[in-house]
């Protein structure tokens, strides 16, 4: 239903946003300009139109003069759109005959000349006006909402996530890629600033999961594709082949005594490589769940097809080995994702001046986490390659941040991770410990103490850049081989050289390498360093610009656990706040498919991002599911028929619009 | 209908290759139900009446006119602003009348570029003394007068109100005896509309089709496409998905694509413009460099592919004179 042109009453609102717009825009000249538009019936400008005042002039003048359509001069539609959409419904007329001409962030905000300005903003106005002279009402349509969450990724951020929702009652699905959940954490020691035991921490939560009722928790798991938007999501999931029946496991792990391997010989990743594990194995004691994997590329039954089984014979009745397990897909409706996938550490070999990868002793923080930890490769002592206990150890912070070469961005932990390196290497080893930095930065809550305390501790400090590592004279690069630190100490103005046995290099936190993939599928952007881009810094940390898809973590960006754990609580509320909401409003724009006009040449089909694009075999016709239409439009460009159409966006409201610019520039 | 005293009845022909003029005679005997119902009052290929006879004529004393050929030159303009004005409803019959068809794309070129070519350049002509057509000529004897060729072919419509378009290149026979059917019956839909089904060939086409996506585009001659997939698939343009149907998908029936005649679809105003959109989303590639190579090695000749009927009649209309090559 077109209004006829005749009953047509449109009245305009010109908006001051205090001196924002009227600072640079002759709102009374505008106003003026208003009044003289074809169908304008009133015209006003005001303080602040978005203020309980200002929508309360557009709800009078809707019942008191009978207006039909509202347009607001203003900010960006995407402020206050929704303000005076409902002004509107309040006062009894349709929400979608109001339009936003938004002459502040387009017009006041940039624009110098005022006379200009005052072109400009009457272009838009024309524009707005004669575009919603073509509006016609529309129903609000909802959609129920999944009432289940997915995590994604299973470090303390999808853990505290996903402990979280399920503790409020809902069902959580826990999709980690590794065998076990716990992410980085579980490879320290302990954590800063307050030395607990990440253990002791961590550990309890991991049980947490497991025993949840309403975790799903799927390790070793990555998720395929995902379909559908906010409120429902299909999303399907691959999970890896374990070669051993979860369901029928009980984590006695006798199975990797069992192993014909009977010494551990490949490289344990979890490890960083420092330690040594079986075909049949699980990354740490604590593991979660406690369930081996099989490394098909190692097994002799499944690489060669031939070994005596030893595995399966320990595992005797428990009956737990499945040798034909394949990978499979299976598919998970939700509400709502989070997306923890974390961090991934630096890998220092590419800045070949600190040797790392040629000397033997320099190696990354990670590492030393594994070695310092209890339940690591060492069970916890710090030694060098020969096995000896280093006596001078120089810690390098800032390796791969802080660099225009590397990462621009300071990684925000380093520094606090390297301080706890520091007093644990001085703890277990009573060596001589030189810290390198470039600025302590320290800003966390008691960080700066924890500082202080380390420096009392005896850890030097050298504030300078190592420009280089080589090996003490006369030692070439083996193990044995003691190093020199080549750095320019700004505080005493000359270059030191540093005789150490061992470097730890505090490596950079950088996104995951798959990080790029993981945004595809998620429909998700990225920042310029490649973290998960936050829909709003400020307003939306923990949104993205996929509705329902809800990020925490490192894989935001570099932060500490502190931080982690408060944004996945955030991110779970989210969540939660979303799939409790029972039902969700869709967009007013969605795209719908006249039948007549259809043709059922298909091109269309597959162009929709969101899949909401079907064939009806039998009607010969395109079909749009409005639930999952984010209103695009890319259908509606493309239909060759004219038969993919939209609300708001019909052909004639675009015309008009831009007859309007066109008509006032 | 008996008794009822006879409609009066006129056709006319301007730029446009006579095949409209045929296509009335395609409707076969039923030529003889057109004759038995109207008096055609004016038709210069079949009736001897002359243009003086239509100027005598009151104004709207023809009940309908049924005009081919768009609009080239001043003689064609005074023709069409004549039977607009003796005409009740003017129809514009066909695709030169309704969006300037091959005619309009001499719009790609100009009046300078078409007389060079036509009175100079082709081999065969011998035109020693650079003769051209002069709107008038002082000869011994007089003045000679000639229609001003112009430089921008018109649509019918651009050039004067219509009430009723009937797109092809011809119209189906089926489609006129539709049209004159609606006429008699005065079964009209509203003033404006073109006569026609709201839907495109394709859902005429018995043609399987899948998703589109194509990584290469063919010229006919260049493969043999198999007999039940969609064409398009094959990599041929057809341009069925964006023409308005009502031909009964002649030409893909018989393996050769969709070439457009019949203009867009209802509410469409771009034809080439809709299937640029649609081809461009088909088109199987992600690289910038292999689709320029795939549209630039597949469709040699945009203009002539996609606005081989509708160019006169587009947002484009014509080309900018100086971007026509001397
Ligand atoms: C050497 C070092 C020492 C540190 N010490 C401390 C400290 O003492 N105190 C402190 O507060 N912070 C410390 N940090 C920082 C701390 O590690 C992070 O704050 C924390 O690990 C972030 O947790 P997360 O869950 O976001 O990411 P992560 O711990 O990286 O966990 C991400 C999880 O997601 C999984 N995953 C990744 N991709 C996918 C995918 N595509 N699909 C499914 N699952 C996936 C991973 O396998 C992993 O389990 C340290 C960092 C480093 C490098
Ligand atoms: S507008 Fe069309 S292409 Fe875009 S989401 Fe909706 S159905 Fe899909
Ligand atoms: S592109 Fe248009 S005509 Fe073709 S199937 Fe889709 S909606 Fe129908
Ligand atoms: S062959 Fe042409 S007309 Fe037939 S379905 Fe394909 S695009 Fe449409």
């Amino acid at each position: 239903m077109i209004t006829s042109d005749e009953t047509l009453r449109i009245g305009v609102y010109v908006c001051h946003c205090g001196s924002n717009i009227a600072g640079t825009v002759d709102v009374e000249a505008l106003t003026k300009f208003a009044e003289g538009l074809p169908h304008v019936a009133l015209a006003r400008h005001y303080k602040y139109m978005c203020s309980d005042p200002g929508q309360e002039l557009v709800k009078r003048d809707i019942v008191e003069f009978g207006l039909n359509r509202i347009v607001v001069a203003a900010c960006s539609p995407n402020l206050h759109e929704a303000t005076f959409r409902r002004a509107a419904e309040d006062a009894g007329l349709n929400r979608f005959l109001v339009q936003i001409a938004n002459i502040r962030e387009q017009v006041a905000w940039v624009t110098e000349d005022r006379q200009e300005a005052l072109e400009k903003a009457e272009s838009h106005l024309g524009a707005a006006v004669r575009r919603v002279a073509r509006h016609v009402p529309l129903q609000r349509q909802f959609v129920r909402i999944v009432p289940r969450a997915m995590v994604v990724g299973g470090g303390i951020a999808g853990i505290q996530a996903a402990l979280t929702l399920a503790e409020a009652g809902r069902e959580v699905i826990l999709v980690e890629r590794e065998p076990s959940i716990g992410g980085h954490m579980a490879m320290f020691d302990k954590t800063f600033p307050t030395l607990d035991c990440a253990a002791c921490i961590l550990t309890p939560k991991m049980t947490a999961v497991k025993l949840h009722p309403n975790i799903k928790l799927l390790t070793y798991s990555t998720v395929e594709s995902v379909e559908g938007s906010v409120g429902n999501f299909r999303i399907k999931v691959k999970r890896k082949p374990r070669y051993i029946d979860e369901s029928l496991c009980v984590g006695c792990m006798q199975c990797i005594d069992g192993c014909a391997f009977t010494r551990a010989k490949f490289p344990n990743a979890f490890d960083q490589g420092l330690g040594l594990r079986k075909p049949v194995w699980i990354p740490f004691p604590q593991a979660v769940p406690p369930v081996p994997v099989v490394d098909p590329e190692v097994c002799l039954q499944i690489a060669r097809g031939k070994c005596k089984q030893g595995c399966v014979e320990a595992c005797g009745e428990r009956n737990a080995f499945r040798f034909d397990q394949q990978e499979r897909i299976e598919e998970y409706e939700v509400g709502a994702v989070v997306v923890a996938t974390g961090f991934h550490a630096f890998d220092p070999s590419v800045i070949s001046y600190y040797g790392y990868g040629k000397y033997p002793n320099v190696y990354t923080s990670l590492e030393v986490e594994r070695l310092l930890n209890a339940g690591g490769p060492t069970s916890g002592k710090l030694v060098l390659r020969d096995g000896s206990t280093p006596k001078r150890v120089g810690i390098i912070h800032c390796v791969g941040s802080r660099d225009a070469n590397y990462h621009a961005y300071c990684s925000r932990v380093c520094c606090m991770y390297a301080l706890k390196l520091a007093h644990l290497v001085r703890e277990k080893t009573e060596a001589e410990v030189y810290n390198c930095y470039i600025d302590i930065r320290a800003a966390g809550k008691g960080f700066e103490e924890f500082y202080n305390r380390v420096q009392n501790e005896g850890v030097q400090f050298v504030r300078g850049k190592v420009a280089d590592i080589t090996p003490a004279a006369g030692q070439g690069t083996s193990a044995e081989g003691g190093l020199v630190m080549k750095v320019d100490d700004t505080l005493l103005g000359s270059i030191r050289e540093i005789n150490v046995d061992m470097v730890i290099l505090a490596v950079a936190l950088e996104p995951q390498a798959d990080a790029n993939q993981v945004r595809r599928t998620f429909g998700i952007s990225c920042s310029a360093e490649g973290f998960f881009l936050e829909k709003h810094p400020k307003l939306a940390p923990v949104n993205t610009a996929n509705d329902g898809v809800l990020v925490a973590g490192a894989c935001q960006g570099a932060k500490d656990i502190p931080d982690t754990v408060a944004q996945a609580d955030a991110a779970a509320a989210k969540a939660l706040a979303l799939i409790d909401a029972g039902q969700i409003e869709l967009e007013p724009n969605t795209a719908w498919i006249e039948e007549d006009i259809c043709s059922g040449c298909k091109t269309c089909i597959n162009l929709c991002p969101y899949q909401a694009i079907r064939a009806d075999e039998e009607r010969k016709i395109a079909v749009v599911d409005p639930a999952l239409c984010k209103g695009c439009g890319t259908c509606v460009a493309a239909c060759p028929s004219g038969a993919a159409r939209q609300h708001l966006f019909g052909d004639e409201q675009i015309s008009e619009e831009l007859e309007g610019l066109m008509n006032y520039v | 209908m008996n008794g009822e005293p006879k409609g009066k009845l006129a056709l006319y022909w301007a730029a446009s290759c006579g095949g409209c003029e045929i296509a009335v005679l395609a409707i076969n005997e039923r030529i003889l139900d057109v004759d038995a119902l109207f008096d055609i009052v004016f038709w210069p290929v079949a009736v001897d009446a002359k243009v003086h006879d239509v100027e005598k004529m009151a104004d709207g004393s023809i009940d309908v006119c049924l005009f081919n050929g768009g609009i080239r030159t001043s003689e064609q303009e005074y023709m069409a602003r004549l039977l607009r004005k003796k005409s009740k409803v003017l129809v514009a019959f066909g695709s030169c009348a309704h969006e300037g068809c091959i005619p309009g794309l001499a719009n790609s070129t100009s009046r300078r570029r078409i007389f060079e070519t036509v009175y100079h350049e082709t081999p065969s002509t011998e035109n020693t003394d650079h003769v051209e057509p002069q709107p008038s000529t002082a000869v011994p004897e007089g003045t000679l007068h000639l229609p001003v060729f112009y430089d921008t072919l018109r649509t019918l419509d651009q050039t004067v109100k219509v009430d009723y378009y009937l797109p092809g290149c011809p119209p189906e026979a089926d489609r006129i005896w539709d049209a004159i059917t609606a006429i008699v019956e005065n079964n009209l839909p509203p003033p404006g509309s073109v006569i026609g089904a709201e839907t495109t060939v394709c859902q005429e086409c018995p043609r399987k089709r899948n998703e589109k996506k194509v990584k290469k585009f063919y010229r006919t001659w260049e493969i043999i496409p198999d007999e039940e997939t969609c064409l398009l698939e094959q990599g041929l343009l057809c341009c069925g998905i964006a023409t308005r149907a009502g031909c009964g998908a002649r030409c893909p029936q018989v393996g050769s694509p969709c070439i457009g005649c019949y203009g867009p679809n209802e509410g469409i105003h771009d034809h080439g413009a809709r299937m640029m959109a649609a081809l461009a989303s088909t088109i199987d590639s992600n690289d910038p460099e292999e689709i320029d190579r795939i549209i630039r090695d597949g469709i040699p000749d945009p203009v002539g592919s996609f606005y081989r009927f509708g160019l006169a009649a587009s947002h484009l209309r014509r080309k900018k004179e100086a971007m026509i090559e001397t």
